[in-house]
């Protein structure tokens, strides 16, 4: 895959300044960095939600935000999926209509397919009905990740999807969201402390710390050596 | 008890309320998340009518809509009759007057929406109309309900403002509070008490419709 993302951005936050430059091509790239390091400001940057104060990000030979020239798509024309920590369904509609909000422009029977299909996949068929106020943590993650998948975005921003769900199903789950996003040719930005996650699903990686980019290569290459540290600065900053 | 006074306060609430709901949305979702620099001289604006005595608001509605300004002869224009003294200058003079009771709790509501809800939403669905009815609304209800309620039980209840710019005229500008001041100036405690005590019923069960909901909705 050619680079199908390219960052150039500053952005100061509070004590954070991010400065980020980098060109993305792996299909899986693993950000890695201690808490405050800035990975979810740059996430928030890429999906439209937080404004850079300079610079530019072209996603698919697409320029999406460039403050040179002012330009700005908005989050919603953007085709990307984000998937935070903590779950945000909205807690007045069932999984059914929540997974559905995206598909506008589908018809009824378009979207109750793909609704379904999505629901399948991260095994939450039987919860279609539930509101979200009776879903457990792990349940209402995998209804986020419907939700975002079922408009089939052209990048996925997964910040620590999977915090707190039972280890045999995070595996089960990581499989299948691997799968279909390898069979659609859509990439991935996971934010994940699993050094060992890394090697298992042969991703890129991208260390990042006090808001700038410290390494970024494939996983073996990166992470070889650094482990220790990695896990020392991990621990520093949780 | 006055009849026509009842009928005409229940016009004069409900126009005023489905008016202010129109206008409290917008702009509660502007004060809530809009990002202007002149934002405070707007919520300033906005809150005058809870400090201003309603005689000073009544009187500058007065002097706007007579015939000696610009502003009070383009309104005859329009209405076809100056404004002054007649129900549709009653409305306005509601309108401005209830205002803040409208737009104050509309504003707490959008505020009170999870920041990353509304961000989901932004990242789903390109429209802001789409996410103001299918998101914001629904999860602002109760809000919703306290500004109908309150700006409709203000409304009801309001008297210089209505005396200032609408006078006394039975059937046109004569509302319950102003009938209750007539009835103990000539007198009529019994009329007045029984027309004193629907405005007490009515203002004791909007405020119960509000907390009850409130109760129910945590909020």
């Amino acid at each position: 895959m050619s680079d199908y993302l390219q960052v150039d951005v500053e952005r100061t936050l509070g004590d954070l300044s991010l400065r980020v430059s980098c060109a993305l091509s792996a299909p899986w790239t693993v950000l890695f960095g201690p808490s405050g390091a800035g990975k979810t400001s740059l996430l928030r940057v890429l999906g439209g939600l937080t404004r850079p104060d300079r610079g530019r990000v072209v996603l698919h030979g697409r320029t999406l935000v460039e403050t040179a020239n002012g330009a700005w798509v908005p989050p919603a024309q953007r085709a990307i999926g984000f998937v935070t920590q903590r779950p945000t369904l909205f807690p007045h509609m069932n999984v059914t209509a929540n997974v559905a909000f995206g598909l506008s422009g589908f018809s009824r029977r378009a979207c109750e397919e793909r609704v379904g299909q999505m629901l399948e996949l991260f095994q939450a068929g039987q919860l279609a009905k539930r509101m979200p106020a009776d879903l457990s943590g792990g349940e209402k993650q995998r209804v986020a990740l419907a939700r975002a998948l079922a408009p089939e975005p052209r990048l996925l921003l997964l910040d620590e999807p999977f915090t707190g769900m039972d280890a045999d199903l995070k595996v089960s789950i990581l499989e299948k969201l691997s799968t279909w996003l390898a069979e659609r040719e859509v990439p991935a930005l996971y934010v994940s402390h699993d050094v060992a996650e890394a090697f298992q699903t042969a991703a890129d990686v991208v260390v990042i710390n006090h808001g700038q980019i410290q390494a970024h290569g494939p996983a073996q290459v990166v992470l070889a050596g650094r482990r220790e540290q990695l896990l020392r600065q991990l621990g520093e900053g949780s | 008890m006055d009849q026509q006074a009842i009928f005409l306060t229940v016009r004069l609430a409900t126009l005023t309320t489905l008016i202010l709901l129109a206008i409290s949305i917008p702009l509660g979702y502007w004060l809530a998340f809009g990002r202007a620099r002149w934002k405070p001289l707007v919520e300033a604006a906005v809150a005058l009518p809870l400090v201003l005595p309603p005689t000073v608001l009544g009187f500058y509605l007065l002097v706007l809509m007579g015939p000696r300004t610009a502003a009070g002869r383009a309104v005859s224009v329009v209405f076809g009759h100056p404004l002054a003294f007649s129900f549709a200058g009653l409305v306005v003079g509601s309108v401005l007057f209830s205002l803040p009771f409208a737009v104050q709790p509309m504003t707490s509501g959008f505020r009170s929406v999870d920041r990353e809800i509304l961000e989901a939403a932004e990242l789903l669905s390109p429209g802001r109309g789409r996410i103001l009815v299918r998101v914001l609304l629904p999860l602002i209800r109760p809000f919703l309900l306290t500004a109908a309620v309150l700006a409709f039980t203000h409304t009801v209840g309001e008297f210089g403002v209505v005396l200032m710019i609408g006078g006394n005229i039975p059937g046109v500008t004569r509302t319950l509070s102003i009938s209750i001041y007539d009835q103990v100036q000539d007198f009529a405690y019994t009329q007045a008490n029984h027309t004193a005590l629907l405005l007490l019923g009515l203002s004791f069960l909007a405020l119960l419709i509000i907390y009850g909901r409130r109760g129910r909705a945590g909020v």
